[in-house]
């Protein structure tokens, strides 16, 4: 697939030494759907901050569509969108002017038709002369995906988009988000939310203090490294131990007498031989219960080592 | 270079004025009105001549100077350091707008909301004084090169200032004095020989004789130097922004 953003040994050095990026390499695929995951100063808002041209970077390189962000950040920027972490409006300004005035920042002229589009998929018709004091807090980060997709950008940051915000409000974001990229918008997505990567993202990229883990398709990374747990449930009670030194038998809390916990990871060829080994033992197998691992266990799993 | 980008941000900050005209555009009217009655005409009417204009003309130039000069500097500043504050700098910073044009943006409106305060000053001084401008284009001229050289200053203090107190540092501690110590009020001739040639150190002072110079034809330093003054003043300021910006400081870091 087709890079529409080559991120090449990115580093990022703050003037009091913190190191908020380190060697990061990220390449991002045109019309796909990439969360980005990593816990608070993870180094998430830094990066997609280098790449908007909103702080330098201490060394590295980046390209969008082809065009380097530093020498020819006018043809990068002018397809970017971003959507910021911090609602920052001018407080004092109708919700219509302040979208007019992103579109005129990136050099295009009014489009009124293009504009009222905007604020009706976002539910805003109704509020365009409300000033941005009198909206309510949802409403006002509507306003800011407005103005970040007021110039039609082909690649849209949304940093933490659905952060703060009700469950509704976010279930929508979503639906929009889906929407955004059925048109070919390529998404760039922070969120702390894992459940919001789970359901939209096509590929996620783990990143923690400065440095990007692991950036998989979302099926590969919950296939990949998930590992189901099977329970099995038997008729009589066994002798666990009798069986824990040859297989990968989870002796926890809920486990009991009739109940063995297997650990199964993908490609396990163990478990056929560990089932067989019960037949022919004599157990009876009652019922048989798989429980997959979700992508917040994995990246937990990921962050903490 | 992205036309649409300084019309946006002009036509934004002169909102913004339009919006807030009161406090923009009235207030320095009406404080500048209330100098010309005291000084002007009460006080002004007993002092003498300076250089055959009477008193309360003679102080037209330094009043529109003294005003115009805090005022592009606390519209530039304002301008630049809220959208700071309240982090829409952002937007501007990821928008593929070049520095120059984000300087002409702010700076053209600052300029022009400080250049439409002095006119109204002075036609508001017609009423009260008699004033005749013997060189109306340099008058104009100076005025905006001040102008735009306060302005730029202003935008310089935007960007350094790091809370709003610091941002009134500037005018309020090292302008404000400056311009009344310039000759706003009085020719530096009537001043001690040692303190005229201390004088000569405040750049004010070219400022405001190039500027008297252009109403009254007569000044207390050689026209030459006042323009070679605001010209030098604009430029270590142009410069001054071209490094913040090509370095980034308090604005990408």
């Amino acid at each position: 697939m087709k890079n529409i953003i080559e991120i090449k040994n990115l580093s990022k050095k703050f003037v009091d030494g913190t190191e908020a990026l380190s060697s990061v390499n990220l390449d991002i695929h045109d019309g796909e759907i990439i969360a980005l995951l990593g816990p608070n100063g993870a180094g998430k808002t830094t990066l997609i901050s280098a790449v908007c041209g909103i702080t330098n970077m201490s060394s590295g390189s980046v390209q969008v569509a082809g065009f380097d962000v530093k020498k020819d950040y006018r043809k990068t920027r002018s397809i970017i969108g971003l959507v910021p972490q911090e609602i920052a409006l001018q407080p004092f300004e109708k919700v219509i002017d302040v979208v007019r005035y992103s579109r005129n920042l990136f050099g295009f002229k009014n489009d009124d038709k293009y504009i009222e589009d905007i604020l009706k998929r976002l539910l805003l018709w109704e509020k365009k002369d409300k000033r941005i004091v009198e909206l309510s807090g949802g409403m006002k980060r509507r306003v800011i995906i407005a103005k970040a997709l007021s110039h039609n950008p082909k690649i849209l940051f949304l940093d933490e988009p659905t952060a703060g915000v009700d469950v509704d409000l976010r279930i929508d974001m979503w639906q929009l988000i889906k929407e955004i990229r059925a048109k070919g918008t390529t998404i760039i997505l922070t969120t702390h939310y894992i459940e919001e990567a789970q359901e939209i993202a096509d590929r996620i990229s783990i990143i923690n203090k400065g440095k990007i883990l692991l950036t998989e398709k979302k099926t590969e990374l919950i296939e990949k490294m998930g590992q189901k747990v099977i329970s099995i449930v038997l008729s009589e009670a066994i002798n666990h131990t009798k069986y824990s030194d040859e297989f990968d038998i989870i002796n926890d809390a809920e486990s009991n007498q009739h109940i063995i916990h297997y650990n199964y990871l993908k490609s396990d060829k163990n478990f056929d031989r560990f089932i067989t080994t019960l037949k022919n033992d004599g157990h009876v197998i009652n019922n048989i219960e798989t429980k997959e691992k979700s992508l917040e266990e994995i990246f937990l799993d990921i962050v903490s080592k | 270079m992205n036309i649409q980008a300084i019309k946006a941000i002009y036509i934004f900050e002169m909102s913004r004025t339009i919006r807030t005209l009161v406090q923009s555009i009235a207030s320095p009217v009406i404080s500048t009105v209330l100098y010309f009655i005291v000084f002007g005409s009460a006080i002004g009417s007993r002092m003498e001549n300076i250089s055959d204009v009477s008193y309360g003309s003679f102080i037209v130039p330094g009043l529109i100077l003294l005003t115009v000069s805090l005022q592009s500097l606390s519209n530039a500043s304002f301008s630049i350091y809220f959208p700071r504050f309240i982090g829409t700098i952002n937007e501007l910073l990821s928008a593929p707008v070049s520095y120059t044009e984000i300087v002409i943006g702010y700076i053209s409106a600052a300029v022009t909301k400080s250049m439409i305060i002095g006119l109204i000053i002075l036609i508001t001084a017609s009423f009260l004084v008699d004033i005749s401008i013997q060189h109306p284009i340099w008058m104009i001229c100076i005025l905006f090169l001040s102008c735009v050289a306060f302005s730029l200053m202003g935008f310089i203090v935007g960007i350094w200032a790091k809370n709003f107190e610091q941002i009134t540092i500037i005018p309020d501690l090292i302008i404000t004095p400056l311009v009344f110590l310039g000759g706003s009020f009085y020719s530096i001739t009537l001043l001690p020989e040692f303190w005229q040639k201390v004088t000569l150190f405040n750049p004010i002072v070219y400022l405001i004789s190039g500027f008297r110079w252009a109403f009254f034809g007569n000044s207390d330093v050689y026209i030459g130097y006042s323009i070679f003054a605001i010209i030098t003043f604009t430029l270590i300021c142009l410069l001054i922004i071209w490094r913040i910006f090509s370095t980034g400081y308090r604005i990408k870091n």
